[in-house]
């Protein structure tokens, strides 16, 4: 934070309109995740004295030849002791152009399921490869997930440079194995950087024994990609979440409908219809205790007076009757299955999430599961097992109000649960 | 006309998120209140996100009987302000009851105890959600929390086994006994709760503004006199120093640093200049390189 430091002020302003980058890292395990994380965060001076002493004296008490940087993200008593990231540690840092959100994801495929939470809110994803194993299954099946995902921004870096002599040979090797495979991804942006996550060449500061790369280091590319807005502003979207109802005489007739706008903008005197019902109304008023908005759109969270009296609840949507998301209960997907004990199975039923909305299902038809490694369609199958990926047809107990995930990230995922164990077991990207 | 929130107002539209999903999801859910900044922070927080209603849930507080005067006045303020419900769970009537026992020795103290109060606090009252002002900025443990952290009939964290957790998706589905731990400013930095409560204009207690203050140095941090809670040992002696509080824990245990910040504004800068973390001066989380995560396990906040 010293950057915003200047004659003894501080810049809040340039605090404020630090613009947020949200960045994950994938990629197999062992890659060297958690040690560029940690190189990130050391060479732009963003570790406190005390938690720099605290892994220092825990490198030294193992006999470690480096001061391992991965122990700032591998915070668990476990992965300190099997040195591997088991679940998603955020890390937070900025520097004069950015603040920065990282999730260090595991790479072990056991935890796969942890890797999928951390990149499901990212717009970048840095994937590393050893530079000695090249692209491995890990690689593909992360880069694969990031794409589904549809995070705008992929950066590979190949790691481990220092361990095959800084060879250009070998990092082409690397690159051309990775973009063979990513013409079949539906990514629009990927870059490449050869790195040493140990010893930092081109992480932060620029590498002396790489002289053939004359890309920008790593730091530079997260400092200056492009974020372009993550939101729908086209498509009005309006989940409501909770019906505010003060009960008390000053606010007697009171009912504010609050929630996150999931798309669009809206304004007081803007016409909207109510989802399932098809009434439409008018926005009254955006509330605020600071007083009334003038407008709202994502991510915020507001709350909406509306003009009619309409019996609205939690799980219903607000849009414009010109734009309306689909509405149906047969849901065309691609889904990650997460469940380590039970696979999804045809005929199945489940609970769901999405927007504010719960629903039961069933599972219709499993179309097919994708191999990871050359992406093909294998069918015939009727479950999806851990870390399998597939696009499912399901038939929700209510309507669903939802767009395609490529319109829209809110509107369009989805969370499948066990009804037997209440945890999480699927992630759903609609397709239609 | 640009579409963009500031940082802290897309943090705020996610904690308000995170909290109406609580207050939607759970039939009795609470608010720890601990009297820290990160907790006075969600209180606002709560009472933006249901205004004009009355924040729909307690605040729940479990006092150590250890806590700075400051703290309590400041805790009874406020909930006034809000016009919320306050709820007291007392370590000392745990240890009266016999469910928790006094820590003797040097290093005793009555942070390990707060975990049986609150757990009991929790069953008695038939909480199904409990949210926290824990940030996952402040410690390696809890750089890997959940928002929403599922806790079996135990009160037990399982960190190797958590649910995932997509977007902004949040499940709260639990067995009967179970519940949840919620953490609404999971995302918000040290210097993020400073700077909104510079921007939001957040009154706080005086503890966290340079004062004059009769501290001793022990283990490396100032600890404040107490006629009965900080014995003195052998070779200290009380002095007077111009302090504050970066965080504010139970009176015996928590480390002031010298300062002449007495406003927000140079605690900002303060805080935008300094080199060690906000619970590098908490004698708690010195007991072990793992302690946050021992102490979670067991259903500490
Ligand atoms: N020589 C060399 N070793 C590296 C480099 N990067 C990481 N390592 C080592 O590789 C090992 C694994 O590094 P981690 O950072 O824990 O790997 P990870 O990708 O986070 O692993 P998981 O999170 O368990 O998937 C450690 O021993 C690191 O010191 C590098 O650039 N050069
Ligand atoms: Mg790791």
């Amino acid at each position: 934070m010293e950057h915003l430091v200047q004659d003894g002020k501080f810049d809040h302003h340039g605090y404020l309109n630090m613009e947020l980058l949200r960045f994950t890292t994938a990629g197999s395990v062992d890659d060297g995740k958690s040690t560029l994380i940690g190189r990130l965060l050391y060479d732009s001076k963003s570790i406190f004295q005390d938690q720099l002493e605290q892994i220092e004296a825990t490198s030294k008490n193992r006999g470690e030849e480096y001061v391992n940087l991965a122990l700032l993200t591998d915070g668990l008593r476990s992965e300190r002791e099997q040195g591997i990231t088991i679940d998603v540690a955020y890390r937070y840092f900025s520097t004069p152009k950015r603040k920065f959100i990282i999730a260090d994801t595991p790479g072990h495929i056991q935890y796969t399921r942890n890797m999928v939470t951390g990149a499901s809110t990212a717009n970048l994803a840095i994937i590393l490869v050893d530079a000695r194993n090249g692209v491995v299954e890990q690689t593909y099946r992360h880069s694969f997930i990031a794409s589904l995902l549809q995070i705008p921004h992929v950066v590979i870096c190949i790691n481990k440079m220092d361990l095959v002599d800084y060879s250009q040979e070998k990092y082409e090797e690397v690159v051309e194995q990775f973009r063979h495979f990513a013409s079949k991804l539906d990514v629009q942006d990927v870059r490449f950087i050869p790195i040493s996550a140990l010893l930092g060449d081109n992480v932060v500061d620029r590498s002396k024994n790489m002289p053939w790369y004359e890309g920008p280091t790593l730091m530079y590319t997260l400092e200056t990609v492009h974020i372009g807005s993550d939101h729908n502003l086209i498509d009005c979207r309006f989940p409501v979440q909770y019906v505010v109802r003060p009960m008390s005489n000053e606010y007697h007739d009171y009912r504010g409908y609050a929630g996150r706008v999931a798309g669009g903008v809206l304004k007081p005197g803007d016409e909207v219809m109510h989802l399932p019902s098809g009434i439409t109304t008018k926005v009254a008023a955006i509330k605020a205790i600071e007083g009334d908005l003038e407008e709202a759109y994502p991510p915020q969270s507001v709350t909406l007076l509306l003009e009619d009296d309409v019996d609205i609840s939690r799980g219903d949507m607000l849009v414009r009757e010109n734009n309306q998301p689909k509405v149906g209960q047969d849901i065309d997907m691609m889904v990650c299955w997460m469940d380590d004990k039970k696979p999804l199975q045809l005929n199945g039923k489940y609970t769901i999430k999405h927007t504010t909305r719960d629903a039961r299902c069933v599972v219709k038809e499993i179309l097919y599961k994708v191999d990871v490694n050359t992406l093909h369609r294998i069918q015939d199958i009727d479950s999806l097992s851990l870390n399998e990926i597939g696009r499912v047809k399901i038939r929700t107990t209510v309507p669903l109000f939802y767009d395609e995930y490529r319109r829209n990230r809110n509107t369009g995922s989805l969370i499948i649960i066990d009804e037997g164990t209440n945890t999480t077991v699927g992630a759903g990207m609609i397709i239609e | 006309m640009s579409y963009s929130l500031t940082h802290l107002r897309e943090l705020e539209a996610e904690s308000i998120y995170v909290m109406r999903e609580v207050a939607a999801q759970f039939q009795k859910p609470a608010l720890l209140f601990s009297g820290g900044k990160d907790s006075i922070v969600m209180v606002y927080l709560a009472r933006k996100a249901f205004w004009p209603a009355k924040i729909p849930f307690p605040l729940v507080h479990i006092d150590t009987g250890h806590n700075f005067p400051e703290t309590m006045e400041y805790r009874d303020w406020l909930v006034k302000e809000m016009g919320a419900t306050l709820i007291v769970g007392s370590v000392e009537d745990s240890i009266a009851r016999g469910t928790a026992v006094e820590e003797r020795g040097l290093n005793a103290s009555r942070n390990a105890l707060q975990t049986v109060t609150l757990l009991e606090t929790l069953e008695s009252h038939k909480f199904d959600a409990a949210m926290g002002g824990a940030r996952r900025d402040e410690e390696k443990a809890r750089a890997k929390e959940r928002f929403f952290s599922h806790r079996d009939e135990f009160g037990q964290w399982d960190p190797k086994n958590q649910r995932p957790e997509l977007w902004n998706l949040f499940n709260g589905r639990k067995h009967i006994g179970e519940h949840f731990r919620v953490f609404p400013i999971s995302n918000w930095t040290e210097m993020d709760v400073w700077q909104y409560i510079y921007q939001e204009n957040i009154p706080l207690p005086r503890l966290y503004f340079a004062h004059d203050r009769e501290v001793i140095e022990r283990d490396g941090a100032f600890i404040s006199t107490h006629p009965e809670w900080v014995k003195l040992r052998p070779n200290e002696t009380p002095k007077t120093m111009h302090i504050r509080f970066r965080t504010c824990g139970d009176l015996p245990i928590t480390g002031a640093i010298e300062s002449d910040a007495d406003t927000v504004e140079k605690i900002i800068y303060e805080v935008a200049t300094t080199r060690v973390t906000e619970r590098g001066n908490r004698a708690d989380d010195k007991r072990s390189e793992t302690s946050m995560e021992d102490r979670k396990k067991a259903g500490y906040f």
